[in-house]
């Protein structure tokens, strides 16, 4: 996508790539910076970011993770917004410094944390962008799964209803969605039989209602099911959502998926 | 693929029978809440907090409130007593029993009971003790534990209940019809309350500012307990307590639907005290037992809001991993995350030996959102984590941080790892000696590593 911007926006916004992204992913990233860029928003990518510090947060090694988290902190200081393509992470820095720093307040982690958002929740209620014009090519059903990190906060609706106003697009409700897919960071690698019960039922509900395509905002969810759902031989096309914002966009000359 | 987690490995042992109809009624009961509780309330969410923030603002002066209870309960004509421990609630109410003479009692459902093994405890002192909950009863036949705070037997089906029941000669044949189980038992429990010199209650909520014990249940068995029997001796944990009788309106609506999907229990009796002069029956004498047994250790803890539990359940219903694994492999009374927070707390000294269970959590967050009282579940348990390893418990199958830590405050290492992790797209790891990856590999593909590309493309365009 090399279109100028619709409307110069003068805003300017910290990407948070996520580890993920950094090692299988890079086409999620790419797709936040294409997307934020055609809406204005200058995208700057501080090269020295890792992680959130997650995965030893969650593990209990507050010690560790409070190391990483530290270092992120000093890596995306300043006063522009940090934008992430994950509800996890985005959750990370808003709740989860909160617990870890609890015994020793720290300025930057607050901003870190004031200043963080999922990119759709961005999109939706930062940028008050409230409908998208996008088309697919088909009819498309989409089986959208609002990733646990996010309970609670607006990227759900966000982008139920910015995928909904693309055109062709159904997002499809399935059962029980108010359950967690199993990945779980460590967790499924502590809990491997839980965790791979876990998705199996999750996928079974989602591709019930027979889905073209499976859409998060978490690519860590989705990297489970996906891997889950190869191994069972049903395997889906599966996207972040901010690739589905890209990839739809009508503009000249240019295919859709 | 091997687990080596307790509770990961106790779902892969769980009979198909057993973890269907854990999974089916746990899932049918987080639907019939969330149907209810949403017809009723336009936003239940506000209600739930501000049954929180009471339950909070109690447990911030508990003693102030334990004191009001007292004097009103005493002013009743109750006899209150205060247990420090398991064991001396277990005590005091043996003594209690033996006072008066008692040999033989009925008891009607109690988490408090169970948490101290009153049963066999009682049992083995002499005393003969049904449990007269439908679901407790069942337990007790067939020498089993409950297995989720409200629905005990979640983890049978009626098939089950019907070779029991046939076993044990409460029915002379087989018959698996629910209706004619409940009858079956109906009949047999009725002789046996009208023999009791006592019955045994918990309490769902005790009001500071009159003294009046709220009970809920569906069967009435508490009431029938109560109603030959000239003894009463409540168990109550000491959190139970709530400052005014008007509390109850947001407690009572939000318990029922959250427990069981019922606006409210079929069953909810008002304990006043004592059969008074003009009462026609009902037990002359009425103790209340308040039991600590580690609730001022939690108290002091950095875990203190899993004490606004109102024992419903909702928690439980909607784990996912409960749902896998059931209440059994918990390990203790209390399981799923409220157990999790829980145990692990209250039996302070098995502390190392219940650890794992505040890890067996995707931290998914379910339970907070169903949370009558809005206990942040996730939180609790991830301080837990943190306590475990400061105080060095072992956990098994962890997965070591420091390395992690090491290379994610390191940006250059960082980014070298990045595009070396490329070098695995074309190494056989699925022949790689590491026990972690193989249990992944084992389920699930890997997607290809494309380590370092985006900032790549991101150079190339900031260079343009």
């Amino acid at each position: 996508m090399s279109t100028p911007s619709v409307r110069p926006l003068n805003q300017r916004v910290l990407l948070m790539g996520t580890c993920l992204c950094d090692a299988f992913f890079d086409d999620v990233a790419k797709a936040t910076v294409e997307v934020l860029e055609h809406l204005g928003v200058s995208v700057d990518f501080p090269e020295n970011q890792t992680c959130c510090s997650q995965p030893a947060f969650n593990s209990g090694d507050w010690e560790s993770s409070r190391k990483v988290a530290r270092h992120c902190a000093e890596v995306f200081a300043g006063e522009v917004p940090v934008i992430v393509p994950s509800g996890s992470c985005a959750a990370m820095n808003r709740h989860g410094n909160k617990l870890q720093f609890e015994e020793e307040p720290n300025a930057s982690i607050d901003s870190l944390a004031k200043r963080t958002r999922e990119v759709i929740d961005f999109i939706f209620n930062d940028l008050n962008i409230r409908t998208w014009p996008g088309k697919f090519a088909q009819p498309t059903r989409i089986a959208f799964h609002r990733s646990c990190h996010s309970r609670g906060t607006k990227t759900g609706e966000a982008v139920r209803t910015l995928l909904s106003s693309i055109e062709n697009a159904e997002v499809v409700p399935f059962g029980q969605s108010e359950q967690c897919c199993g990945f779980g960071g460590t967790f499924s690698v502590t809990f491997p039989h839980i965790s791979g019960q876990m998705g199996t039922l999750k996928l079974d509900h989602m591709l019930e209602i027979r889905p073209d395509m499976l859409v998060g905002t978490d690519m860590s969810c989705l990297m489970h099911l996906n891997g889950l759902a190869q191994n069972q031989g049903r395997a889906i096309p599966q996207f972040h959502a901010i690739q589905i914002l890209r990839d739809t966009l009508v503009k000249p000359n240019q295919s859709n998926p | 693929m091997i687990g080596t987690q307790p509770i990961d490995l106790y779902a892969r042992k769980i009979s198909d029978e057993k973890q269907g109809s854990v999974l089916d009624g746990s899932s049918k009961g987080t639907e019939k809440r969330y149907e209810v509780l949403h017809k009723d309330y336009a936003d239940p969410d506000s209600l739930r907090k501000l049954a929180g923030a009471i339950k909070d603002h109690t447990l911030h002066h508990l003693g102030d409130y334990l004191a009001k209870a007292e004097a009103a309960l005493t002013k009743r004509g109750a006899k209150v007593h205060f247990a420090a421990t398991a064991e001396d609630a277990r005590q005091e109410i043996l003594s209690i029993l033996r006072g008066h003479g008692v040999t033989q009692l009925t008891k009607s459902k109690s988490m408090a009971a169970e948490e101290i093994h009153l049963n066999p405890f009682l049992i083995e002192n002499g005393i003969e003790c049904l449990e007269s909950d439908l679901g407790e009863f069942i337990v007790q036949l067939d020498n089993d534990e409950p297995s989720h705070i409200v629905k005990p037997i979640i983890h049978k089906n009626r098939r089950e209940i019907a070779r029991t029941f046939q076993r044990e000669g409460i029915a002379a044949d087989y018959n698996d019809d629910p209706e004619t189980i409940t009858r079956r038992a109906r009949v047999h429990l009725r002789e046996k309350y009208m023999l009791a010199q006592a019955g045994i209650t918990g309490a769902n909520f005790v009001c500071a500012d009159t003294g009046r014990l709220t009970l809920v249940t569906n069967e009435g068995n508490s009431r029938f307990g109560m109603a030959p029997a000239p003894v009463h001796i409540a168990l109550v944990g000491i959190e139970k307590v709530i400052p005014r009788e008007q509390d109850l309106s947001v407690f009572l609506n939000l318990l029922g639907r959250s427990a069981t999907g019922q606006q409210l229990t079929v069953y909810t009796e008002f304990i006043n005290g004592p059969k008074s002069a003009n009462q026609p029956d009902g037990p002359e004498h009425m103790h209340v037992v308040f039991m600590d047994n580690g609730r001022t250790d939690v108290l002091a803890s950095n875990c203190r809001e899993i004490l606004r539990c109102i024992r419903c359940g909702a928690c439980q219903n909607v784990c996912p991993v409960y749902r896998q694994a059931s209440g059994h492999a918990y390990r203790s009374t209390y399981g799923g995350p409220v157990g999790a927070v829980l145990s692990p707390l209250l039996f302070g000294d098995r502390f190392p030996e219940l650890a794992d269970l505040p890890k067996a959590s995707s931290l998914c967050g379910a339970c907070n959102e169903v949370c009558p009282v809005d206990i942040p579940i996730p939180d609790l348990l991830l301080r837990l984590r943190d306590k475990a390893k400061r105080e060095g418990v072992h956990s098994p199958a962890a997965v070591p941080m420091t390395p992690f830590s090491a290379l994610a405050t390191s940006p250059s290492l960082w980014r070298t790892a990045m595009t070396m992790s490329k070098a695995m797209n074309h190494l056989p790891i699925h022949v790689a000696p590491i026990k972690p990856l193989q249990d992944w590999l084992g389920q699930r593909t890997l997607p290809e590593s494309r380590g370092g590309d985006f900032r790549k493309w991101m150079k190339t365009r900031q260079s343009k």
